[in-house]
Parts: structure tokens; sequence; C-alpha cells
């Protein structure tokens, strides 16, 4: 704990931790000291001048140290001559604060009249109209009339598109850098500047695209005043006209919390998403989210959603009754003897996945998850990360390992969190840095700010587990080593942060790796994790980068990968039930005389060959939780009213449950969280009222003074709950066997890979991301592009498992020699593990 | 009168000691020799703290105390600061022109005191030939074995760089100078902490004035107690006074602190041009306040503590003469034209508050002001002082504050123009 | 997207020149070498452009925008085009007082152009800048080209003339070099 020391603001004393700034001990008081620069979560940079205060200290004796008191027995009070910035001072013992004198009241009135001298008044028609801290500052410390002339005022471009995602509007800026300072600090992607100086000094950016940072979109949030702003919420609404709406996001296992705001427009009547803000939740994404969620909803009101119910007729399918299309799944269902298989996606909420799964047994069918690609979820149940750790407040005291995992593509909101922890740029008055650990076959983000790397061929990922346990526990790698990593000395050096460290994470991903091999490496990692007693409690155990958003909630539903392709798992199924599941589209065939039952939100190839398609609810239309990679269960909530024809998946199941006699439809989501939390051991204290309790947290982000913090909104909707793991709740755990899966071999491998911006049915519809996400691609070694004669940028064929497809070839320095790195969702074939590949040259001769 | 110390000191005939041999052969590098070999860092640091030297770049900080808060930790860093931009100030780059190796060992013993290994002298960028001259200086130290690794068979190793501004007054301001040479803006930080803590790449650093360092040679040779035996109690050693503007001969005088603006200008420098009459001094360039040519600013000795009881600062002494003819509005217009286009732009008040103080004397000059505005241009300073991040800010207020106060006939009479043209400016 | 397709005019023709720089600053500390770079770069033209940004930027590891931020705030860089020669006058105060305005007012007339702008042959940009330590010397001024800063002090408009000369000369002296 730190101390905590006495200070006087406004002749109210207030106990605060040693090294608390002024502005914050202030704001612990509520006393809002107006700022512009001054970001919690931003190192203090002292230069906008609004936070001005008369600061005094006790005086001492010069030579005994001791205070000295006035007569009337107060200690006597050396108040500086001139006002100081109460954003960088940090407070002293018995230090006082004047916030309300007229020498102050004077300061705050000067500044916001310097920065009006340059700024525009177009408050009715700024975005940031309503909640801007500089309109409000006006409002209370300005002065009414302009002792500026007019014609001296800047005169500047007001629309400059900084990429397609952000609008900077140059005059409004007022040099605060929030923005710059966000990018560099917490970020790393300096790709916005301050161009000139002096007056002139204005934002930029240089890089293709422009801005081009998966973070953006928080610049606006943070900006305090309508300088930058997103492309899709530009003169959309006045923020007052807005409906607000809790949510999570639906794109990867972080969980980030969202704010959805909502309209109804005035010549439709529709109610649609103006724009998606982050929700503070500390431990989770604290007040930030990526721009995949933030721009990546426009899916919802996609024309290719299905509307109605849907069976097959003579060939053809036709809308439906719900009863009609029910009843015929049931029987089906009834006369199937068990030959059922069912097949859910990731993306589902936990009540859809129990559901699907109760329906599913109770007949007697088999289940699986999809696409299902990574293994370990059942040890990420026993050994997963201890409750309330934050990974960006791990300490020197704590090492991190990611392994096979492209975190900043993956889990945007981890890789900010463990850069946070491995470089503690920012506000953190904790300066202690963890120990990052990137071991991966090809160059990550994150090697940038690891301490130790350590590379090994794709397939060698178990072994490298195992050469590093080795190295831990006697000092050396023996024969594994030499297997295992390039490197026996990054291993050697690896281990012994690792010994050294009090705590252990562990990230594991699923690059390059098959089902098998990626549950052999959660294996050999919790084993590393148990044999070193970094498991059971905070800031040690095991996060798994899931390639969805409830990925975790499947596992814990009972809804399992099969470790085969959706193909085999349904073989022999006479009828088969898929719900947010598109195995058709990725090239995963179902077998043409079974029974095929879908419910999607699109038109998928899957649905499009189906015999029953039910239409199914968005995130935004319902309600739902998810659990994250981290095990935290979370609320998501109804932004957008749907159309009644148009159902929840769980309800869908449990009407089918209904329709056969098996179960009773239950009168809402809740009610289905009680039966999970009756019968999933680690929900037993899961409930929809204790996920949806808050409490305060700091900092105190987005209340009325939107200037502190930003406009990123305040959590009313529930903070979530996680679960406990299992050897948190007093199970035992001991170490399993690991089975180094054998290399495959071949001259080229291709190895999937995950990248943020993919053509994933979810995001590729949203229009306003497509010139960020690239056509399809493959991306090949320099020295296999040479002796393949394929240069930068050419289409090449890939030839895979016999069959072949046409891609972009990206030649990079990155890609180890002999692997072709195949992203997931690009519309290219998706990989069920490394295997061998062919490429080819298409000759474009005759094209000119 | 004097002896020169710090411009052309060793040169008694006609010798050359920007040439290293004739430097060497009237005992240059004596001094760094005896520091390397026979001192340690910390006696190196009492020495000039008991010289009394001050910082010879505007703060007037004694260079001793600021070597002795270093922080313990390493590697450090020592720059010499080179940047010389503030108008009237020409004093540097004629000691690097002149007397380069003087310089460069008073840098080197700083170095030695500081335990740094590595030291950079910053120059701006306008200093681009000296600079190319410079370098080559180093090489030849290098090659003598004076600078590299193992100096005079010790354990001590130096390397000197050089590190070239690109036309930003702010640059001097010693932080922002250490930004510079990080690769970044030069834009002020946030103090504390001090260079001394967390300097150059966040290490502990000494920043010190290129003439500073040139006294630093003689203190070590001649000991504190000579040194402190030039000028006065509180201001030792001799200054090199720049003068310019109405000069009758502008140029670099070296003195002993202490003597009088009266000394100086009309004993050295000859009067001023032409003999019209002298109207006001800005003693530390466009940074400090006008000072009427009154007998009591005349007899005031040129030193730390004896001109800010006349209202004004020594600062580096670079002394501009403003004779009878010159309308101080105008020299507060091209003052602030500066301070206008110097500014940073990382703090609200001297941003804004430079750029709109330009416009109102540019109004002013242009004969379309009334009093109102003048009274504005006041409350603009006054929201300026004290309140920016850095004290460039401050520095901008002062022509406006005391050219107001001392000279407002000069600003009335635009008003009055003013006035006058108003009906003009009606028929138009 | 960003593929290597960027200049690669300091690393093959200044190649020694580019080493040396990166030597004097610590290995981890690469983006010290932003402002020597940007003036080795100024020996192929003054002007910054994308290109000569973007390989700085890939030299030193940093972002094409940190390159460009800093061209931005220091006057003695430039990311417009401008004349080959810049002849940049002194007009701060003190040469003010020793009749510097007046001198470059003679100055543009010289070359028919006003201050700020370039001859018609693009030879010449004249300035006017603020003190640069010549106090004493004025009128002054200095010249920024290929070859760096020079510093003319004590200047009367036949000097300047004689400067313009030599300047313009320079370059038809160099021509049948260049033509073999
Ligand atoms: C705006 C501003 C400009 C400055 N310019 C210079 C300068 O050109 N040269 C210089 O030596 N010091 C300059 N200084 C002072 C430096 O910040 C610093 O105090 C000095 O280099 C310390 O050296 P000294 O102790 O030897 O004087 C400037 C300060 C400010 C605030
Ligand atoms: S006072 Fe001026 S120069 Fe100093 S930090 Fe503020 S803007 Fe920059
Ligand atoms: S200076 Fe304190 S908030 Fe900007």
């Amino acid at each position: 704990m730190t101390e905590s020391i006495l200070v006087n603001i406004d002749d109210k004393e207030v106990a605060v931790p040693k090294g608390t700034l002024v502005v914050d001990a202030a704001k612990r008081v509520d006393n809002d000291i107006p700022v512009f620069c001054y970001h919690p979560k931003l190192d203090p940079v002292g230069m906008c001048r609004m936070c001005l205060v008369e600061v005094g200290t006790p005086l001492r004796d010069k030579e005994t140290g001791e205070m000295m008191f006035e007569e009337n027995g107060q200690p006597t009070i050396n108040w500086m001559p001139n006002l100081q910035t109460a954003c960088t001072m940090v407070v002293s013992d018995g230090m006082c604060i004047r916030t309300t004198t007229s020498q102050v009241t004077r300061a705050r009135k000067d500044v916001v009249e310097f920065l009006l001298t340059s700024h525009p008044l177009d408050c009715p028609v700024c975005d940031k109209g309503g909640e801007c801290p500089l309109q409000n500052l006006t409002m209370s410390h300005g002065s009414s009339e302009s002792r500026f002339l007019l014609e001296e005022k800047m005169n500047i471009e007001k629309h400059v598109p900084l990429g397609d995602l952000i609008f900077l509007d140059r005059e409004r800026c007022i040099q605060c850098a929030r923005c710059t300072r966000f990018q560099d600090e917490l970020v790393g992607d300096s790709v916005i500047g301050f161009d000139e100086r002096g007056r002139s000094l204005q934002i930029i950016t240089h890089s293709d695209p422009g801005f081009d940072s998966y973070f953006s979109g928080n610049t606006t949030d943070i900006c305090p005043v309508g300088a930058l702003t997103t492309t899709d919420f530009r003169f959309g609404a006045r923020p007052w006209e807005l409906a607000h709406t809790p949510s999570v996001c639906p794109h990867c296992p972080v969980g980030c919390n969202l704010h959805i705001n909502t309209r109804r427009s005035g010549q439709d009547g529709n109610w649609s998403i103006k724009r998606v803000m982050p929700r503070q939740n500390e431990q989770v994404n604290e007040i930030w989210i990526c721009d995949k969620g933030r721009f990546g909803h426009h899916f919802v009101n996609n024309s290719d959603r299905l509307t109605a119910p849907m069976v097959r007729r003579h060939g053809e399918l036709v809308e439906t009754s719900w009863d009609v299309a029910l009843g015929l799944v049931s029987e089906k269902l009834q006369s199937s003897n068990g030959s059922i298989a069912g097949i859910a996606g990731e993306r589902l909420s936990n009540e859809d996945l129990f559901a699907f799964r109760n329906l599913i047994q109770v007949n007697e069918g088999s289940v699986s998850q999809w696409p299902g690609l990574l293994g370990g979820g059942d040890l990420v149940q026993k050994v997963g990360v201890g409750v309330d750790t934050d990974l960006a407040k791990l300490g020197s005291d704590t090492a991190i390992l990611v392994i096979a995992s492209d975190l900043s593509e993956e889990a945007p909101l981890w890789w900010f969190k463990v850069r946070q922890a491995a470089t503690k740029l920012g506000a953190s008055l904790d300066k202690s840095r963890a120990a990052l650990i990137v071991a991966n076959a090809r160059e990550t983000k994150l090697d940038k700010i690891a301490k130790y790397c350590v590379r090994y061929n794709y397939g060698d990922e178990v072994r490298t587990i195992l050469a590093l346990s080795h190295a831990v526990s006697d000092g050396n790698t023996g024969i594994m080593g030499s297997i295992a990593a390039n490197d026996n000395d990054d291993v050697i050096a690896a281990a012994k942060a690792i010994s050294a460290a009090k705590n252990l994470i562990i990230i594991y991903g699923g690059e390059g790796q098959s089902y098998a091999a990626s549950n052999a490496l959660a294996q050999a990692c919790s084993n590393l994790l148990i044999a070193k007693g970094n498991v059971g409690k905070k800031d040690n155990g095991l996060i798994p980068v899931w390639t969805h958003c409830n990925t975790q909630g499947a596992w814990d539903m009972g809804v399992k990968p099969a470790g085969v392709s959706a193909t085999e798992f349904v073989a022999d199924a006479d009828v088969i039930l898929l719900a947010g599941a598109d195995p058709v589209g990725d090239g995963e065939p179902l077998p043409e005389n079974s029974f095929v039952v879908v419910s999607e939100l699109f038109k998928t190839k899957t649905a499009i060959s189906a015999d029953v398609v039910l239409p199914a609810q968005a995130f935004v239309e319902r309600e739902g939780s998810y659990t994250t990679g981290d095990r935290r269960v979370q609320r998501f909530y109804p932004a957008l009213p749907c159309s009644e024809n148009v159902l929840p998946d769980w309800e869908i199941f449990q009407r089918i449950a209904n329709e056969m006699g098996v179960g009773d439809v239950s009168a809402g989501p809740a009610a289905v969280m009680r039966q999970i939390s009756l019968q999933v051991p680690q929900y037993r204290d899961i409930s929809y009222e204790n996920l949806a309790a808050v409490e305060e947290q700091w900092p105190d982000i987005g209340g009325e003074d939107s200037y502190y913090g930003g406009t990123g909104f305040q959590n009313t909707g529930g903070l979530g709950v996680q679960t406990l793991s299992l050897i948190e709740s007093g199970f035992s755990v001991s170490p399993g066997d690991v089975d180094p899966i054998g290399l495959a071999t071949g001259e080229l491998l291709g190895v999937p890979v995950t990248v943020l911006y993919d053509r994933g049915s979810t995001f590729v519809k949203s229009e306003i991301m497509n010139s960020r996400i690239s056509d399809p691609y493959i991306e090949i070694n320099v020295g296999d592009a040479l002796t393949h004669n394929v240069t930068d940028g050419d289409m090449v064929s890939l030839i895979l498992n016999g069959k072949e497809r046409e891609l972009i070839a990206r030649v990079s320095n990155d890609v180890p020699q002999g692997a072709v790195l195949i992203p997931r969702s690009m519309d290219g074939p998706m990989l069920r593990g490394v295997v061998p590949v062919n490429i080819n040259t298409i000759d474009h001769g005759s094209k000119e | 009168m004097t002896e020169y110390l710090l411009l052309r000191h060793r040169n008694r005939g006609e010798e050359n000691i920007a040439d290293l041999d004739t430097y060497l052969s009237l005992g240059g590098f004596e001094a760094y020799e005896r520091v390397v070999t026979t001192m340690t860092p910390q006696e190196v640091i009492d020495i000039v703290k008991a010289s009394g030297l001050r910082g010879r770049g505007g703060a007037g900080f004694p260079t001793g105390v600021k070597w002795s808060f270093l922080s313990d930790r390493f590697p450090r860093y020592v720059v010499a600061n080179s940047d010389e931009s503030e108008p009237g100030t020409f004093k540097d780059r004629e000691i690097m022109e002149q007397n380069p190796f003087q310089f460069l060992e008073g840098l080197m013993i700083c170095a030695y005191a500081a335990q740094a290994e590595v030291a950079y002298n910053y120059c701006r960028g306008e200093f681009w030939e000296l600079t190319q001259v410079l370098e080559s200086k180093v090489r030849q130290l290098n090659d003598r074995g004076l600078l590299g690794r193992r100096i005079f068979d010790t354990d001590y190793s130096l390397q000197i760089n050089h590190h070239l501004g690109a036309g930003a007054y702010i640059c001097g301001e010693e932080s922002a100078l250490l930004e510079s040479i990080e690769g970044k803006l030069g834009q002020p930080r946030l103090k504390p902490p001090f260079p001394a803590d967390r300097g150059l790449y966040q290490l502990p650093t000494v920043v010190n004035n290129t003439e500073t360092l040139t006294n630093v040679p003689l203190i070590i040779s001649r000991g504190p107690e000579w040194y402190k035996s030039i000028g006065t109690e509180k201001s030792c050693g001799p200054k090199i006074m720049c003068l310019s503007g109405h000069a009758k001969h502008p140029g670099n005088y070296e003195t002993p602190l202490g003597i009088t603006f009266r000394e100086l200008i009309f004993d050295l420098a000859g009067g001023i041009r032409d003999d019209k009459a002298l109207k006001a001094i800005m003693p530390s360039g466009a940074s400090a306040p006008f000072l009427p040519a009154s007998d009591e600013v005349l007899d005031t000795p040129l030193t730390y503590e004896d001109i800010p009881k006349i209202g004004s600062q020594l600062g580096s002494a670079s002394i501009i003469l403003l004779d009878e003819t010159v309308d101080i509005s105008w020299a507060a217009l091209k003052t602030m034209k500066f301070f206008e286009h110097e500014s940073c732009g990382k703090c609200t008040p001297c941003r804004e508050g430079t750029y709109w103080m330009y416009h109102l004397l540019g109004r002013i000059n242009s004969d379309k002001a009334e009093q109102a505005d003048v009274d504005l241009l006041g409350e603009v300073a006054q929201q300026v002082v004290g309140k920016c991040l850095c004290p460039l800010g401050d520095f901008a207020t002062s022509a406006v504050f005391s050219g107001i106060e001392l000279f407002q006939q000069d600003f009335n009479l635009h008003i009055a123009t003013a006035v006058n043209g108003k009906d003009d400016s009606n028929t138009k | 997207m960003s593929s290597n397709t960027a200049n690669q005019t300091l690393r093959t023709r200044y190649s020694a020149e580019v080493k040396d720089i990166l030597k004097r600053y610590p290995d981890d500390q690469k983006r010290s070498a932003v402002m020597p770079l940007l003036f080795l770069s100024q020996k192929e033209g003054l002007q910054a452009t994308v290109s000569v940004m973007s390989e700085i930027a890939q030299i030193l590891d940093i972002s094409i925008t940190q390159v460009a931020s800093i061209v931005g705030f220091y006057t003695l860089y430039y990311s417009h085009s401008g004349g080959k020669n810049r002849i940049q006058i002194c007009t701060d105060l003190p040469c003010a007082l020793r009749g510097a305005d007046d001198f470059a007012d003679k100055v543009c007339e010289k070359l028919g152009v006003k201050l700020g702008e370039t001859t018609e042959d693009g030879e010449f940009t004249v300035e006017s800048v603020m003190c640069l330590a010549a106090c004493d010397k004025a009128p002054m001024f200095q010249v920024q080209n290929g070859d760096g800063i020079t510093y003319h002090e004590r200047q009367t408009i036949s000097d300047v003339q004689a400067v313009i000369e030599q300047l313009g000369n320079a370059e038809i002296d160099k021509s049948p070099e260049g033509a073999e």
C-alpha cells in the first residue's frame, strides 16, 4: 500500500496516496479543476495551463526542519509566487491548494479566452456540441465578449481527413496533444504528429493509409474539443438526441465494454446505431476500444440479413411461419434416433450455447464448437489466470510469456495492456515493468517491446515450452533446446527471467497449429505454470487467445471443439443443426442427404444450402452474455428493436425443445442464466443481477466534466463477474501428459495466422472499414519469392489439398523461409493446422 | 584596461590559438591533463564551486553547484549550449572561432567532473561552417589522444559529438535542447525533473553555456582564488559583453563583471553612433525590460545582482543600444515578432499571447490603434506573464510592460496619429 | 502496405556519412540522427520531399510523420520547394537598428522579388530571418544551399551582387563536368 498523506484543498482536508497529482486529489473530493491537456491515462505535460491553482507548503524552520505555526495555531503557509499547474504538481504533506480565488478564476478565464482567439464558435454544428469541454468551460469560465479581432483569427482547413476513419477540423484544434500523446505513449503508433510550431501547430499524418493505427478512434473520445471526429458520426446526430445502451464487443476474446448510441430517424422512424464508444471497465478495456470494435458494427443493418424462417420446398427455400419451421425441425429430430450433430459458433452467447447443447444432448446427439481451432479450454477452466489480474498493471515481479500469437492482431486490447505492462509509458505512477517474453516463429509487433524473443520453427511450439520448462528447472535446455529453438541462449535468458519472476502469466495462441497441437501446447504451458506454482492466484495463470468473443463460454457450456473438420464431424448424422456456423463457406461441405437446419444472421453459403433456415437476432438486438478469455462473464443489452419474426438463438432452441416436449421456454435470458448457474459449477455465483453490478472506478471518466477523462462512458451496465478457476475454488490440479506433435514437412508450408481486419462475415459488411480490409492474400519470404519467381503484389495461385485459389502474394522479410502465411477469414482456405502448399505465378502476359 | 581571458587570452603576440600546436605550446590542455591524471571528479567540482563561476547562458546559476546536483546514475552526459540565438548575442560564436580549444578544454574538464564519457556540443544550425571547423578540431584532439579511449593512460574515455540545431531559438532552453538532440520537436520539458536528474535520454546531464565552459580551464590552472578576485563578490570573473545596435563600435568586449554601462558604452565602445543621444538600453537582448538611459542606469555595474535592482536583467549580456531616433513601440514590435516566430507552441498563453501581442503592436505601429488597444496590450501581457511552461513567454512580455511604462509617449504618438487619421478613413 | 519502394539515395550515395552520423548517438537512440540526416539530404536539394522523409524514417525506424514534424518545426528544413539558394537576411532588432530592413528591400529589388519569393529561374529565394548572432556586423545574411550555410557579414549591396553572381556562376562552372 502506498503511504497516504493529508493535503488541504479549499480548506478541506483530503487524505490521498503519496505521489498523487493535485488535480487528481481535488477530483477525489469532487473539486473539478478544469483541464485540457491533462488526461488521467497520459503522462502529465502541463501545457494548456488551464489548471492553474494557488499552491502553498507549510513553512519549516531552516535549522530544525520543524513546521512553523501562526498565532492561531495554524501552520504558516509559504504560498508560491506564481500559480502552479495542478496537473503536474505532486502533492506533499500539508500542502495547501486554493482553487477559487480571484487569481485562479482570472487565470482560467484568460486561458479560455486565449483558446477562443483561434477557435471557431461553431458549437451549433459541432459533433462535440453538448459534450464539449471547451464549450462547458467557456460557459463557466469564459468571458462573454471577444476582445480579439475577428479578422485576425485563423481561417484554416476544417475538414481534413486523417485517413478514412478520422476527420480533423484544424480550426478547432487547441494543440493539447492528447491525441498524439495517446498514440506515442499508449499505443506506440506515432502516426500522427504536429507540423509547424507556435500558433501554426497543427496535426498531420503521413502514414499510408492515413492515421494507420488500430486504436485511432480513441483519439476522438479524448480530444477535448470537436477537432477529431469519426467519419461515421460526423454530422450524424447531436449527442443529446441519442439513446444509450451498454454492450460488449463481439469481435475478440477481450470482451471490451461498449456503449452503443442509437437514434430513431425523423424520416423513416427506424432506429439505427449512430456510434459505438468505449464503456469504462478498468479491468477489461479501461476506457479504450480498438477500431474494429468501434466501426465494425455496421453489419447489423446489412441487407443480407435473414428476416423470416424458411423451409425448402421443391428445392427452393421459401418463407414460412415459425410454427411450421420449428414443427418440421422437431419432427426430424424426433425421428432421427439420436443421429444428430450440432455445430455452434463461438460467437453465440452463453444462453444460446447452453440451450443448444441441451436440445441436442436431450436428443442424444453430439455437439461441437465452430470453428473450434484452438484447444485448452478445459485447462483454462482449471488454471486460467487468477481473478482480478489486470494485465496493464503487472510489474517487475511478473514475467509474461506470449507464445504462438500475434497479439496485436488477435486481441488488440490485450496487446495494449501487455504493452503497458512492458513499457509503463503514460500516466502510470508505478514504472516497474513486467518482463515480456515473446515466442513465435516470426517477428510480430510485440517483439519491439519484448525483453526476450524466442524464435522457433513452426511446429516446434510445444517443444519450445518443454525446453523453457527444462531450463527453468535445471538451467539448461538439454537436448530439447537444440530441437526447439534456433538459439539456445535466448531460451536460457528467457528461462532465467521466468525463474526470477514471482508471477508468471502465459498467453498462448493458435498460430500455425492444429487443434491437437494447440491442446498439447496448452497442456505444456499449464504444466510449466503448475510446476512453478504460478496458478490459482492473481497475476498468474493461463490466458488463451481465442479466435472469437465467446469461445470460453462455449467450452464452459459444454460445446467443445471436435478436433476434426465439420465434414468429418457430421459425416454420419441424419440431422445436422448449425447455429452461427458456416462450414460450407469455409470449404467444409455437408453431406447431401442429411437434413440441415441453420440458425443464422446472414444468407451464408451454409444457410442457402440448408433445409430449414431460422433467422437469429444480432447481439445488439437482444440480451445475453459472453465469457472473455480471462473468464469474465459480461452482459450485453438490446440496443435496437428487432422484427418479431427474428428470434434470439436461445429462444429458437428452447422453442424446438418445447415443441418436442422436452423443456419449456424460459421467461427470458436471465432465466436461462439461472439454469446455467445451477448446472455449470464455475457459474454458480453468476446471475444477471450481479453481472449488472457496478462499483466506482478510477479514474472518474465521463461524468459531468467530460474534460477530465474524455467522452468515454461511465459504466452503468455492469462490470461483469470473473469466474474462479477450479484451482482457485480449491480443486487440485496436476500436470498432464504432453505429446509433442510431429512437424509437417514440405517445401512450402501453409501456416494459418490471424489478422484483425479480416473478411469475416461480421466485419467485412461494415463498409466504413472496407478500405482497410485487404484483398485476399498470402505472405511469403523474400528468398522463397525469388525461387518461385514472385514479386510483391503479384497474383499467384495457391494449391492446397488439391484445390487452387488465386490470391495476392506479399513478400516480406518477417516470414520465415519455407512458410506461406495464410490469414484466417480472408476468403482464403480455412486451415486446420500447417499443411504443405504449392504456389505458382499466374501468367498475366496476355493482359496488356 | 583588461586582460583578455576568453577571447584572445594566450594570444599575446600574433599567435593563432585556434591552431592546436600553438594552443598546446602556450600551456593549453595542461589544466585538462592535471584534472584527468591527478584529480577526482569531486575535487574538480569543488574548485569550480569555490571560484564562484555563474552560468553565462542567461540565468547565472552557480556552475559548480549545478554539477554537484547530478543524480547517481550512469551513463551521464554533458552538453555545451552553443545555440546562441538571443537577439543581440554573438559571443559564443566568436569564442568558438577564436579560441575553440579553450572552450573544448572546458567542455572536456566538465565531462570529467560529471564522469560523462560522451559530450555533445549543440550548435545552432546557422553555425554550419563553424561546426565543420570544430569537428575537425575534435578529430585533431582524437588523433593526439586527448579524446578517445584511455586518455593519458587512465581509465577515462571521452568522445565529443556535434549536434546542429536547425533554426529554433527555443532550443537554447536546455530541456528543449535535449529534446532536439533526441530527434524530437524542440519543446521545453516540465521541470522538475531537471537535466541533472533526467536529462538527455532521461539520464543525468549537465548543460552549460559555451562561455561558461570556456572559463573552466582558467579556474583550474590559476585557481579559484585568482578567479574570485575578478569582478564583484557575487558576480566573479570575466564576461563577454555583446554590444549591438547604435554603438559607435559594436562588438564583443571582454571585461570583468562589474564595469558600468557607462564605462562599456562610452569608454570602450566609443559612445553612440553619430554622437546621437542614447535613449534606451536592452541589457539582455529581446528578453529583458528596456532601461531608460538615465545616469542611474549608466552608472549601474553590469552584474547579476545590480541590474535587477534597476528593473532588468544581465542575462547573457547582449546589450542593444537604442538612440534617440528609435520609436520604442517599434522596438517592441520587432521584439514581439521574434517571440511570435519563436514560440514553440506548446503552452497556451505563450502560443496565443505572443500572436495577439504581435498583432496589437502591429496595429499600433500602423497608426490604427486606440488607447484601448494599448490597454489591451498590457492586459494580454498580464495574461501571459507567470503562466507559461518555460521562461520564453515571460520574456516576451518584458518589452511590452517596460515599453508602455517607460516610453508611453512613443505609444501615444501613434494613437494621436490614429485619432487624427480617423476622418480620413471615414471618407474612404 | 509500405513496400520497399522508398528512396535509397542516402543509403547508396552517402552511406559513409550516414554511418558516421549514426555513430554519434547510442544504438538504441537512432531517432537522434533525424536532424543530421535531414541536413545531409539537403545536399540533393533543400526540400525534404516525401521520399526523402520516408527514407530517413526507414533508416531510423521511426514513422514518416515523426520526420515530417521535425521538418515542420525547424525553420532550416523545408517541406515546400524554393530557390536553389536561400538568401536569408537578418532583419531582427539589432540588425534593423543598423539598416537591415532597407538592405533587405534593396536585395529584393536587385533580384526582382519580394521577401519570401523565389526568382523566376528558381535560383534564389529571399527571406528575412531572425537574429543570426552577427549583430555587430550588420547588415548581414546567410546563404543556405546544397553546400550548407555560409555567412556574409558587413554587406553592401555590391557585395551581394558579387555573391549572387558567384552562386549563379558556380552552377555554370559545374555544368561542363556534369555534361561528361
Ligand atoms: C528561451 C530560452 C532561450 C535560451 N537560450 C539560450 C542560449 O541560446 N544559449 C544558452 O547558453 N543558454 C540559453 N538559455 C539558458 C539555458 O536554458 C540554460 O539555462 C543554460 O544553457 C545553462 O547554462 P549556464 O548555466 O552555463 O548558463 C535559454 C533559456 C531560455 C528560457
Ligand atoms: S512559453 Fe512559449 S516557448 Fe515556452 S513552452 Fe510555452 S509556448 Fe513554448
Ligand atoms: S496544463 Fe494542466 S491540464 Fe493542461
